[in-house]
């Protein structure tokens, strides 16, 4: 069973990392300030639950989009495995090779398996976990945790900001 | 933040693709995609598992087509309202099989030209349908079932909905899908 307690909660500052998309090309969380982030860790490329949860993630993109959101997969696979089954599935988004492992920091690697566990981190514009969510390892999520967590952020922001739209 | 994860929203209503009694005690909520190959196989375990339940199962389909990897879905979708607009639920009920009948005929056996063949047969005009889906006129339709399916935890297709609650079981055996009918009837 997922320990739960240990996954980050929601008002942790999300800790940073940079780590390859594609052989020659890193992704750096914080760069992505100001928008919110979706960061979806699954345990592997290719095994048929985390495809259909990636597929599913690409299928609902443009309404990530819409809240100005991020999505970035992320395993331990390496970006040559990534790089295959993201043109396989044609994923729109890109996927982390996580050999560090960052998901340790986040609470969701499991030690035994060398892997992640299937977790979702929902991120604001100004680097805080707003929403975590750790599912069973063959349980694919879905987006509908994710869709709503973006909407709060959104809330919060037309509410608590009057910068909003200046 | 507490999210109910895997509930289904909206609730089924009148305007739903429906089979079987509206008092049934049972539910069975599909999200499902014409070219999807799963949901075919699910559709060769259905017929036997509501037989079994008979008259204590309602059955609901809704469109989760998978445009990216499935590029005929989403027409066909729209084909299955176009038909359905036409002639009723009748039809869509007969344009649904059709399409789950052969969709493993060859790579085009979605394609427009063969979704007005089936549409024809299920009694529309075919013309008609030609028209429907060159004016994308059911896209926002069947986007909306789409969105309500990602709202309910839809986590890939097929996906079923148990009296509301998103199925985490094994649907591919008659026997383990009926029984977990059998026991939500109680």
């Amino acid at each position: 069973m997922p320990n739960a307690s240990k996954i980050l909660q929601p008002g942790t500052p999300a800790p940073d990392f940079s780590l390859p998309v594609t052989p020659d090309q890193r992704v750096t969380l914080s760069d992505f300030r100001g928008r919110p982030v979706v960061l979806a860790f699954y345990p592997a490329d290719w095994s048929p639950v985390c495809g259909d949860q990636m597929v599913l993630y690409n299928e609902v993109l443009s309404e990530f989009h819409k809240h100005h959101a991020e999505l970035l997969g992320i395993s331990v696979d390496g970006p040559w495995c990534h790089g295959a089954f993201a043109a396989q599935r044609k994923l729109h988004f890109p996927l982390l090779a996580d050999f560090e492992p960052v998901a340790r920091q986040y609470g969701v690697y499991r030690e035994h398996e060398g892997t992640t566990e299937r977790a979702l981190f929902v991120i604001d514009g100004e680097g805080v976990i707003r929403w975590s969510y750790l599912s069973p390892v063959g349980v694919n999520p879905g987006a509908d945790g994710i869709l709503e967590a973006l909407e709060s952020i959104d809330a919060r922001a037309h509410a608590g900001s009057p910068s909003d739209g200046a | 933040m507490t999210t109910q994860q895997g509930t289904l929203r909206p609730a089924v209503s009148v305007e739903d693709h429906v089979l079987g009694p509206a008092d049934a005690p049972v539910t069975l909520v599909e999200y499902g995609d014409f070219q999807c190959p799963h949901c075919a196989r699910a559709h060769r375990v259905l017929p036997k598992v509501l037989k079994r339940l008979g008259d204590r199962t309602r059955f609901v389909f809704r469109h989760f087509p998978l445009g990216e990897s499935h590029p005929d879905a989403i027409h066909a979708a729209e084909a299955s309202e176009s038909v359905a607009a036409q002639v009723g639920e009748e039809g869509f009920w007969r344009m649904h099989d059709l399409m789950y009948d052969h969709q493993r005929d060859g790579d085009d056996s979605l394609d427009d030209a063969h979704l007005i063949r089936y549409a024809g047969q299920a009694g529309a005009d075919p013309s008609m349908v030609a028209l429907d889906l060159a004016a994308d006129t059911y896209e926002q339709a069947v986007k909306s079932s789409f969105m309500s399916g990602v709202r309910s935890g839809v986590n890939g297709t097929p996906t079923f909905f148990i009296n509301g609650r998103r199925f985490e079981g094994d649907w591919t055996s008659v026997d383990a899908f009926a029984a977990a009918l059998e026991s939500a009837a109680t």
